[in-house]
């Protein structure tokens, strides 16, 4: 099953990506396409980071056992 | 009479008798532990305190030093209920005895304190504080879950920092009542849920710090069994730097306030695009390098590539100076023989008696007629070498196994030794290919 792509995952193929590129032995076809991978997965770690509001919940249950979230307020 | 007679018999001086007492009760009390609560508490600008300890039927002065008073975890006050050890001192100048206190703590703390040994050693001995079976805290965490009461510092104190430093990960705070009765069950709950709910990357259990008495659900088996149950990592936050509660040592990891907390679990934002930006720049740096490079042989190549326009027209060059040098050669010798001849008719008009004219004519029209055949030869000669030279192409001589040096890059023809130093390059043409060499010795012969 592959794996969701999350920021450790982008994070961790943009290093080795990297790493791969730097020892230099990639055929330039190759090392143009791990290029374009690079830059996607840098962006996609950027995006998540660039988030402004945080999101902040309550969780609470209900009486009849049910639950419910609604947005924080600081009582 | 009996008690007079006592009377009389020994007559104790007050300051006598009052040593009497006071060794009598010092000797007999050299330490007492003692419970009861305290009144009239005062501190005056020495720094000790002086209190009074009473119960329902009677009262003590009592006193305590301020170097003893350095060790006690708790701050005595009026109507306190406390247990200690002290030493029964009689003032002498005022006839007074009072309690000197050396330790102290509020009563019914001792219990608790010995219930959270005897919990810690239990849980400790069935294996939940092992560092095997404590997990991992997730690098990046998208939502986490925070147990803390709702209202009061501890959930602002995480907001906070989670604010600074992660606006990117989703906090869901589950309100619980952090002390007081049911509040352990409320936490144990909380910790179920959010494990039920299993959509967060971490659990922090906060609260602000207290006494033994205030951190009693953090120290309770209910809590302790809960978070060493919880399949998602639990960081505890508990109090201010050095309240150590059973939680904190079952939990994955410790931090000392709930600020910590959140600063463990949340990786920084600005720090973590830092590291990517120096990461992308390298992978550009590395493509960049690639491209130039490849660039550079490319360009190296295409330089060396020649037209045949550019083949053919060298060779023109190099036919045509070899034809001009030829031709020169020729007419050098011919200019030298022309000259001795004229020389040598010269001396002969000289010499020759005039009567012999006739021979002498004779011999100058076999002269003209030889020199004429001469001449006619040496032109034909030449013709026909001039006629080789056309027909020899160059590619004829290359195919005889000679090369052609040239200078790289101006692709000079070399014939001189002159022309070259040593390492410099010179490529040599081949009846087929080329070579591309370095100078590495010159001869001038």
């Amino acid at each position: 099953m592959p794996k969701k792509k999350t920021f450790e995952t982008a994070l961790a193929q943009l290093e080795s990506i990297v790493k791969e590129m730097e020892s230099g032995d990639l055929p330039l076809e190759d090392a143009v396409k791990q290029y374009e991978t690079g830059i996607k997965q840098a962006k996609f770690c950027m995006d998540i980071l660039d988030a402004t509001e945080q999101k902040i919940t309550r969780l609470t249950r209900n009486l009849d056992d049910t639950l419910k979230e609604e947005p924080f307020e600081e009582e | 009479m009996m008690t007079t007679k006592t009377h009389t018999s020994r007559i104790y001086t007050v300051s006598h008798l009052t040593r009497e007492i006071k060794t009598l009760l010092e000797e007999r009390f050299p330490f007492v532990w003692v419970s009861g609560e305290i009144s009239n508490y005062a501190v005056p600008a020495s720094g000790h305190s002086y209190f009074s300890l009473k119960d329902a039927k009677a009262v003590i002065n009592c006193a305590m030093f301020k170097g003893q008073k350095r060790m006690l975890k708790f701050r005595p006050e009026n109507g306190m209920k406390v247990m200690g050890m002290a030493r029964l001192s009689l003032y002498e100048p005022r006839g007074s005895y009072q309690l000197i206190f050396e330790h102290m703590e509020p009563e019914g703390a001792g219990s608790l304190q010995v219930a959270f040994e005897q919990l810690k050693e239990k849980l400790s001995a069935q294996g939940l504080f092992d560092s095997s079976r404590k997990k991992a805290l997730p690098f990046f965490p998208r939502k986490i879950h925070v147990i803390t009461s709702g209202t009061g510092a501890a959930v602002k104190d995480i907001m906070h920092i989670a604010g600074r430093r992660a606006p990117y990960c989703h906090l869901e705070i589950i309100p619980v009542k952090v002390q007081g009765d049911g509040s352990a069950d409320e936490i144990v709950q909380a910790l179920k849920l959010a494990n039920q709910r299993k959509d967060s990357d971490v659990i922090i259990l906060a609260r602000g710090g207290g006494s033994l008495e205030d951190l009693e659900s953090f120290n309770s088996e209910a809590v302790a069994m809960a978070i060493a149950a919880s399949k998602i990592p639990v960081v505890t936050g508990v109090g201010h730097e050095t309240d150590f509660t059973i939680a904190d040592f079952v939990s994955d990891l410790r931090a000392p306030t709930p600020s910590g907390a959140a600063e463990i679990a949340l990786p920084d934002a600005a720090e973590l695009r830092h590291r990517i930006s120096q990461t992308e720049s390298r992978l550009t740096r590395a493509m960049t390098h690639r491209m130039i490079v490849l660039q550079q042989r490319l360009d190296d190549l295409y330089s060396r590539l020649k037209s045949p326009r550019q083949v053919m027209e060298s060779q023109r060059r190099r036919i045509k100076e070899l034809t001009g040098r030829m031709e020169g050669a020729m007419e050098m010798r011919l200019g030298h023989s022309r000259e001795r001849v004229q020389w040598l008719s010269e001396g002969l008009k000289t010499h020759a008696p005039a009567t012999d004219k006739q021979a002498i004519q004779y011999a100058l029209a076999q002269l003209h007629i030889h020199m004429k055949h001469r001449l006619t030869q040496w032109e034909n000669r030449v013709d026909s070498a001039k006629n080789n030279l056309e027909a020899l192409s160059p590619k004829a001589i290359l195919n005889r196994g000679y090369g052609m040096v040239r200078t790289l890059p101006d692709q000079d023809l070399v014939t001189d030794h002159g022309q070259v130093k040593i390492d410099d390059r010179v490529e040599i043409i081949l009846s087929k290919g080329r070579l591309e060499t370095r100078v590495e010795k010159i001869n001038n012969a």
